[in-house]
């Protein structure tokens, strides 16, 4: 192992705020208790502008994936409105992006389907590339950046990364990639909105799922019928 | 290595379900016991109360209970003639990391093996002969039977005060429970968990094809409820933030919730948290342990004496810390010889997925457990001649909680996975999808098997456990066998499409849908040639080294692990307090 990759992984841990805490080392006689303390997610701080990691351009693009993965229509808003890039955007500023939890040490080799992912990117910097190789065949296609293409040639694009039909060269796999906006866009639609996505519970109201509730012991004996529960979440009203 | 702690009777490496429940012996027993756990304290007021557990992406899609492949991973081949490579990412090894272990985050189907998964060679010899065996197929018996441990079950159920009904009271069948099980001595100390829409459909449907279905028995307290150590659950509310979650309630059965309480209690007892065991320190002639040593938080080196080891860090670390221990001699595939990370094997997994036309499931009201299964085709309950394989599957359904960014992809087959059509479909399929689960039996081969990685290395710099496998003859033949009944049976539900799967089709990958049951590598048995433990999971080579958990078992069950390692942990325990306190030496000779 590289003397230099082990610092930066240990770094990388150190600095990783949603990896569990360390607390009390030696504990005995009782159990340690932080009064008033609560394990909340770590949400970064948006930087000035707003945002977080990508930049204006990249915000953009993200936004306007994530509107043709989730399109708007008569079940829903759309993806863009719904605040999927914004929640991607804090997303990569955080422990997620930068790949905190991801094995990295060691040499990258690609190796068999069963194997998994050995690509030595962060999820933050597959974002980077992949924005920039996204443009660059748009450019090179079309003379115009994904976000001028129309909804049919987005859609065509997307179809085509999914499929592997289509290779945006070298900088990034292009399956992976969509993999992972795909990933990130259904869960900045169905995470907490908490988490910047998920506006007013949007995608809870379309599926009928209930949200941050725990207490079903009252209704688990209507077996077979339809439950109207109004959702929801995690945001703090008290604040 | 300067800094060396107090010597105790016994260190206990990993605080797991394993860990907690011998602690609780030794330290009742009036042993000074140190626990080292390499995770975090947890602690449900601050890290998990209702405010904080409902975030799936959190708890859920990002894994933080779990533990980070930054810290630890395996890397995987399906083969020796392939190179292994580092599992990178969030995969099926889903590993505990904190007090408690994975018993904070687990699903909770708390089940007893069946009389035959601990003595499968001596029952299938009886009843079909060798010829049924297909193979390099890896069967032994345990040396420990169903009726030794039957007792140490019913303490484990009254100690996570397990929701369930008995098929099997002292030899009787009893109506409602499993006619399958072996016979119990007791009933489950709590009535089983309510039953939904899904339970229903499943129960009727197997009903209709002559089968018996059950309420699996559960690890959510179904009442309130006081356990025998004074320690009070609460019911469990069916919040569905329970696999991967902790439990706001105090309602599922955990350490946390369960042990621990009455663990920190005592003076006898101390936890190092934070602190990872490097390995077992030996004595000059190897015969005996003298500690281990370990890294507490600030990366510093420290040695902790101890007159008894215990490993119960999880069957993966239990193996990886024998070899770096050099306890036991590794097994060499080549040669067939060498016990430590010989007879691994994982959990045979196939079923069905399957849509209703206009069905309100309601799904996300559910446990982790909250279950109802059939026996019918597992582990030798039926006739298998002619069928060319031993074992079976228990075939399940769940309502343990669905989640809206978990379930994206239960979609009808041929949906596409985004756009307003998959919208339409998700939307309907939230309501009117689920799935059948048959959780099979696995036996392991001797080309399957663990050892130490040569090229990749943990933070530490100590070497990964290199992990060889792929699903065996015996295995596939189950799994596409029970994937028929899996169809049959969702056809009987009623469902519009059912669509069969079946994992061991395919290569066995860590990313591919399965379970993350993993097993074996450090098996218990009766001959030191193709065990690593005696009959009291005692080393045959270092006699105060206990290894405790999944690692364990030479095969696995149609059924999840944790009932009957934790079963294990106490009958090792007793053997420990009764005999091996006075003896200090091996409990089982060896004959030469
Ligand atoms: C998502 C999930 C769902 C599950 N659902 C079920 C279920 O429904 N039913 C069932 O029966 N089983 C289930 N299981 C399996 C069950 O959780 C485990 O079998 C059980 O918890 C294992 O207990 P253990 O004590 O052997 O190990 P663990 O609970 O893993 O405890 C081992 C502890 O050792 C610590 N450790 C590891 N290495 C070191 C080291 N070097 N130094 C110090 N400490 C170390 C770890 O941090 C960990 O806390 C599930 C598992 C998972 C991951
Ligand atoms: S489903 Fe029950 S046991 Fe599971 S987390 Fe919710 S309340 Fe606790």
């Amino acid at each position: 192992m590289q003397r230099r990759e082990f610092l930066s992984s240990a770094l990388a841990l150190a600095a990783a705020s949603t990896l569990p805490a360390a607390r009390a080392e030696v504990v005995s006689g009782g159990q340690p208790w932080e009064p008033g303390q609560a394990n909340l997610p770590a949400l970064p701080a948006p930087r000035q502008g707003g945002l977080a990691y990508f930049t204006q351009a990249e915000f953009d693009t993200a936004g306007a994936l994530a509107d043709r993965l989730i399109p708007a229509d008569e079940l829903s808003i759309g993806g863009k409105e719904a605040g999927c890039a914004t929640f991607i955007d804090r997303q990569l500023a955080g422990d997620y992006g930068r790949g905190a939890t991801l094995y990295r040490l060691g040499r990258f080799v690609k190796g068999t389907p069963e194997q998994g992912t050995q690509s030595p990117l962060t999820p933050a910097e597959r974002w980077r590339k992949g924005l920039v190789a996204i443009d660059a065949y748009c450019q090179k296609t079309f003379s115009k950046t994904f976000v001028q293409l129309d909804g049919a040639q987005q859609d065509e694009l997307l179809r085509g990364m999914e499929s592997g039909k289509l290779e945006l060269g070298s900088e990034v796999e292009t399956r992976e990639l969509f993999e992972q906006i795909l990933a990130n866009v259904r869960e900045g639609f169905f995470a907490d909105p908490i988490y910047g996505g998920n506006k007013d519970m949007a995608s809870w109201k379309m599926i009928g799922f209930p949200g941050a509730r725990y207490d079903f012991r009252d209704v688990i004996g209507k077996k077979g019928q339809k439950l109207t529960i109004i959702p929801t979440s995690l945001i703090d009203n008290t604040l | 290595m300067a800094n060396v702690r107090p010597k105790v009777d016994a260190v206990i490496v990993g605080l797991g379900w394993c860990g907690s429940l011998m602690a609780e012996e030794l330290t009742r027993a009036g042993l000074n016991v140190v626990a080292i756990e390499r995770g975090p304290w947890f602690e449900t007021s601050t890290d998990f109360p209702p405010s904080v557990d409902t975030d799936e992406l959190r708890w859920d899609t990002r894994r933080s209970m779990l533990l980070p492949p930054a810290i630890e991973t395996t890397t995987f081949r399906n083969n020796r003639s392939q190179t292994a490579l580092p599992t990178r990412d969030w995969s099926l090894n889903e590993l505990g990391y904190n007090v408690g272990g994975s018993g904070t985050h687990w699903a909770g189907m708390a089940w007893r093996f069946l009389p035959f998964d601990f003595e499968p060679y001596s029952y299938t010899l009886k009843r079909y002969g060798k010829q049924q065996l297909t193979d390099g197929l890896i069967v032994q018996d345990w040396g420990v039977t169903y009726d030794d441990l039957e007792p140490f079950y019913d303490r484990f159920e009254k100690i996570a005060g397990v929701s369930g009904k008995a098929g099997v009271l002292n030899g009787k069948q009893v109506e409602g429970g499993n006619i399958f099980e072996g016979s119990r001595k007791n009933e489950f100390p709590l009535p089983p968990l309510a039953t939904t829409r899904l339970t229903d459909l499943f129960t009727e449907g197997s009903k209709k094809l002559g089968l018996h279905p059950f309420m699996v028995p559960a690890g959510q307290a179904s009442q309130a409820y006081t356990n025998p150590l004074g320690v009070r659950m609460g019911p469990c509310t069916y919040c569905g933030y329970c696999l991967y979650y902790g439990c706001g309630n105090f309602s599922k059965s955990s350490p946390n919730a369960c042990v621990i309480p009455a663990l920190m209690q005592r003076s006898n007892f101390t936890v190092l948290t934070d602190s990872a065991v490097l390995r077992a320190t030996l004595a000059e002639d190897g015969k005996t342990a003298t500690g281990v040593t370990y890294l507490d938080r600030n990366r510093k080196e420290w040695h902790q004496p101890a007159d008894i080891v215990i490993f119960s860090a999880f069957q993966m670390q239990n193996v990886r810390l024998l070899l770096l221990s050099k306890i036991g001699k590794p097994y060499d595939p080549a040669s067939r010889s060498g016990v430590v990370g010989r007879a691994y094997s994982f959990q045979t997994v196939s079923g069905a997925n399957l849509f209703f036309e206009d069905e309100q499931l309601n799904q996300y009201i559910g446990a982790g457990a909250l279950s109802v299964q059939v026996d019918d085709y597992n582990g030798d309950n039926f006739d298998h001649r002619g069928k060319g394989f031993i074992g079976g599957a228990g075939i399940l359904v769940v309502a343990r909680g669905a989640r809206p960014i978990g379930n994206a992809d239960a979609v009808p087959p041929g949906t596409p996975r985004w756009g307003s059509d998959w919208k339409k479909a998700y939307t309907h399929a939230f309501q009117n999808g689920t799935f059948i689960f048959n959780q099979g039996t696995s036996f392991s081969h001797d080309e399957c098997y663990l050892d130490l990685d040569p090229e990749y290395k943990d933070a530490n710099g100590d070497p990964l456990i290199r992990v060889t496998f792929d699903y065996n003859e015996n295995d596939r033949r189950m799994a596409r066998f029970t994937e028929d009944k899996a169809v049959e049976i969702g056809k009987a539900m009623g469902a519009k499409i059912v669509n069969g799967f079946d994992s061991a089709a395919t290569n066995y990958g860590p990313y591919l849908p399965a379970s993350d049951h993993t097993i074996g590598g450090a098996v218990m048995g009766t001959d030191p040639k193709t065990s690593v433990l005696n009959r009291y999971q005692q080393s045959w080579d270092v006699h105060n080294v206990f290894v405790l958990g999944a690692s364990s078992f030479p095969n696995n069950a149609g059924y999840n692990p944790t009932s009957t390692i934790a079963a294990l942990s106490l009958w090792t325990a007793k053997a420990i307090i009764e005999q091996y306190l006075s003896k200090r030496g091996p409990l089982v000779e060896v004959s030469a």
